[in-house]
């Protein structure tokens, strides 16, 4: 009884993607595309119509202090599974150094409502399995759009239930305190993209290319700690001869400390 | 007479040192001063704090824009179809990607919430003509954010033509994008996209 539908599912799934595959001369990370494009649509259906009125009414409800805290709160859990995360990819001291603002925050920090490591120092990091599996040699896989979840990697797909788990080690054994929890934790993320959101949304040519291309460079550059393998940006430069002798449009750009700002928000842990 | 000698002093080290930044800001701290100059208006400014994106967008205009080169932008985002594109082409998509830019991430000043930017070391030699800034933006309960600014000398100028948030270049972001658009539609149907785009947000924002 369960195993046709299932089955069934699965071959629509499979034939899905493959046509897909066949039918875009795309983006070489992204061969799934066709099926990826569905499910981001999906996604963004579900967060219209559930997550981002919850986020917007309890950005405009919730004040400064109130965020702060309640995203300190959910980092300080999370920052234990960082540790443990650095101490799996072998950087002992990175490892030792979360463990170290875990303890702190939890203490001192009053269960790490106030992040008092920061203050005196103890920098934030953000490790998760996906990054350990790739430091362990794991290749990143096609992008692959997560139901509910969103942009992946193929890797950092299967990490995800590892990564679920690890940053909610801590539970209120009460259920409904325990949903309660998890729905604030929700809200309280996708909050902190709203900014981002509304970037990607105005931005933007192709919504879905631009989060693609935005979360795959991203994630580069966290597996790599920050220091990515420099990439070549100026194989596009014109040619100096090409250019203009005088720049017609010298008084031209962007707002720096805007974008600056605007795109925080996407850099924000996900949940 | 030695109070004398000292303001004269005084006022000639303030002014060699005047001269010298004049003559050469460096990067990081043209970087520096233009944006403790807009935080700055930022914080004075209740409009643009409680969302007036018009305000913001000025004061991006009259602070910001004078030190981005927007052509080497889009080139880097258009990608290897710039070559193709004509002067005229090239300065269509320049204005169009640069009104597109201005107008998204304009809006951002009016979600500044006293953030702490810190300035990393700049690792140049004085001979160098293209230079990153390093910064990291320090928020409560988040990891610090790495922002960088790519820069060009040009002549006496520094100019910017990238910012890389969190490792993510915003300008070759679009590139996917763009070299799709491109392959569909060429060059025009890009300048369309982004022509349309821009109109679309003017619409919405009245």
């Amino acid at each position: 009884m369960g195993k046709t539908p299932m089955r069934r599912a699965l071959a629509a799934l499979l034939a899905t993607v493959a046509v897909a595959g066949c039918a875009t001369a795309g983006d070489p990370r992204d061969p799934w595309e066709g099926y990826n494009r569905a499910m981001y649509s999906f996604n963004e259906g579900v967060d219209k119509a559930v997550f981002k009125p919850l986020a917007i009414g309890y950005d405009e409800v919730a004040p400064l202090p109130v965020k702060a805290a309640v995203g300190n709160f959910f980092g300080n859990i999370e920052d234990l599974w960082t540790g443990l995360n650095n101490l799996l990819q072998g950087k002992g001291g990175d490892g030792a150094a979360d463990i170290g603002r875990v303890l702190i925050n939890t203490t001192v920090g009053i269960l790490g409502v106030f992040d008092v490591a920061t203050e005196m120092g103890m920098e934030k990091r953000d490790e998760d399995f996906g990054q350990t599996l790739a430091v362990w040699g794991v290749s990143d896989g096609p992008y692959f759009v997560v139901p509910f979840f969103g942009p992946r990697t193929l890797r950092d797909a299967v990490a995800l239930p590892a990564d679920l788990y690890g940053n909610s080690w801590v539970q209120p054994a009460d259920i409904a305190a325990r949903n309660t929890t998890t729905g604030l934790k929700m809200v309280h993320a996708r909050a902190s993209l709203l900014g981002a959101d509304r970037a990607a949304t105005q931005g933007s040519l192709d919504k879905y290319a631009y989060i693609r291309d935005f979360y795959l460079q991203q994630r580069r550059y966290e597996i790599y700690d920050g220091q990515p393998p420099r990439e070549r940006f100026d194989d596009a430069r014109a040619p100096a001869m090409e250019r203009p002798a005088i720049y017609a449009t010298q008084a031209d750009g962007v707002a720096e400390g805007a974008m600056r700002l605007e795109l925080a928000g996407l850099t924000e842990p996900r949940h | 007479m030695t109070m004398f000698g000292r303001n004269v002093l005084v006022a000639g080290l303030v002014w060699l040192a005047s001269m010298s930044v004049w003559a050469a800001p460096s990067p990081d701290a043209l970087v520096r001063t233009v944006m403790d100059e807009v935080l700055e208006i930022v914080r004075k400014d209740e409009a643009i704090q409680s969302g007036d994106a018009s305000r913001a967008v000025a004061l991006v205009d009259e602070k910001v824009l004078p030190h981005f080169d927007f052509r080497i932008m889009t080139s880097l985002a258009v990608g290897r179809d710039w070559r193709q594109a004509t002067p005229a082409q090239r300065d269509r998509l320049t204005s169009a990607f640069r009104t597109l830019l201005v107008r998204t991430y304009s809006n951002a000043l009016t979600q500044y919430r006293d953030q702490q930017i810190d300035f990393k070391p700049l690792r140049a030699k004085p001979s160098d003509t293209d230079v990153t800034v390093r910064t990291e933006v320090r928020q409560a309960g988040a990891k610090p954010i790495d922002i960088d600014y790519a820069l060009e000398k040009q002549g006496d100028n520094w100019k910017v033509y990238d910012v890389v948030v969190a490792g993510v270049s915003l300008v070759t972001n679009y590139r996917s994008s763009f070299a799709s658009e491109i392959r569909s539609n060429g060059i025009d149907g890009l300048i369309k996209a982004l022509e349309a785009k821009n109109a679309a947000l003017a619409g919405g924002a009245k």
